[in-house]
């Protein structure tokens, strides 16, 4: 049962556990190093061809954190936050496999949970978003568990 | 590459993870804008950024995760995995600011044949504040 007086929207509960559409991204080698260059790391493993040829990996790999710029799909309106203020509080990650060019690597986000905080700002709270990795296949390469503030 | 192979054996518990030293552009994120498609203005547009109540642009919480996650690719070379990545956006961090990425590994286990490290990770400003503290999961190779 909802508590009294919670800001929490009950269409937003109900909607805990939905997904999204799944998306499915092409890895071009060229994004890669634009995202390597973009986050300042000049490890040749994401951007140099001969080097990372050499390497252990046989070829380019993608940094960690690249699968931020894999958007996921949107969740329905009854899914997202009724309020318009929102901030990103932070990305759990866990890491299974390298992202290499050529991968077709399927998206999907559902929304996990929603809890009310009492903060500095008043009610708020927090929603928290899990995000899968797929690639072709059908292996999971990563998950991010992510939590938003909204108030 | 040319880095030396950091293995499992000579790490121990409290040792450090070698630091990173980061300064942001504007020029960086609007880069970062681009490539990772987070197109919120506060990130670019001081305007837009002063009308929602900061005292400027401020840096994507997810470039400084990245950080994070170099500070770990970095000190592990290739031949180390990382295998978790955690921060939480505490404070926020401003461009053309010294900033520095550290770490501290905190346990030194095995898993089956695993041999693992977990570490506690931040991002400090200049004034020494952890704007950005995480942790992470790191997996070496041992020796022969």
């Amino acid at each position: 049962m909802p508590e009294e007086n919670t800001i929490i929207p009950e269409s937003l509960l109900k909607a805990i556990g939905v997904e999204s559409d799944p998306i499915t991204y092409e890895i071009e080698k060229g994004h890669i190093a634009r995202f390597a260059e973009a986050i300042g790391d000049e490890n040749p493993l994401f951007s140099d061809e001969i080097k990372a040829r050499n390497s252990r990996y046989g070829g380019i790999i993608a940094p960690p954190t690249f699968y931020r710029a894999l958007r996921p799909g949107s969740l329905p309106e009854s899914a997202e936050s009724p309020f318009t203020r929102n901030l990103d509080a932070g990305s759990d990650w866990e890491f299974f496999e390298p992202i290499r060019p050529g991968d077709r690597i399927t998206v999907t986000i559902k929304l996990a949970d929603v809890v009310e905080r009492e903060g500095r700002l008043g009610k708020m709270i927090i929603i928290t978003r899990e995000t899968r990795y797929e690639n072709q296949l059908g292996q999971i390469v990563a998950t991010q568990k992510t939590n938003g503030i909204s108030y | 590459m040319s880095k030396e192979t950091l293995y499992w054996d000579d790490v121990e518990e409290a040792s450090e993870v070698t630091p990173l030293p980061k300064n942001a552009s504007s020029q960086l994120l609007v880069k970062y804008a681009g490539a990772s498609g987070d197109f919120y203005q506060i990130h670019y547009d001081v305007e837009f950024a002063k009308n929602n109540n900061l005292p400027g642009i401020i840096i994507h919480g997810a470039l400084k995760n990245a950080w994070l996650g170099q500070l770990m690719t970095d000190w592990i070379g290739e031949t180390g995995m990382l295998r978790k990545l955690s921060c939480q956006y505490r404070a926020m961090d401003v461009p053309n600011e010294d900033l520095i990425c550290k770490g501290i590994v905190t346990k030194k286990y095995q898993d089956g044949d695993h041999h693992l490290l977990d570490c506690d990770i931040w991002l400090e400003n200049s004034k020494g504040d952890r704007t950005t503290p995480g942790t992470a999961t790191v997996e070496l190779p041992i020796k022969d």
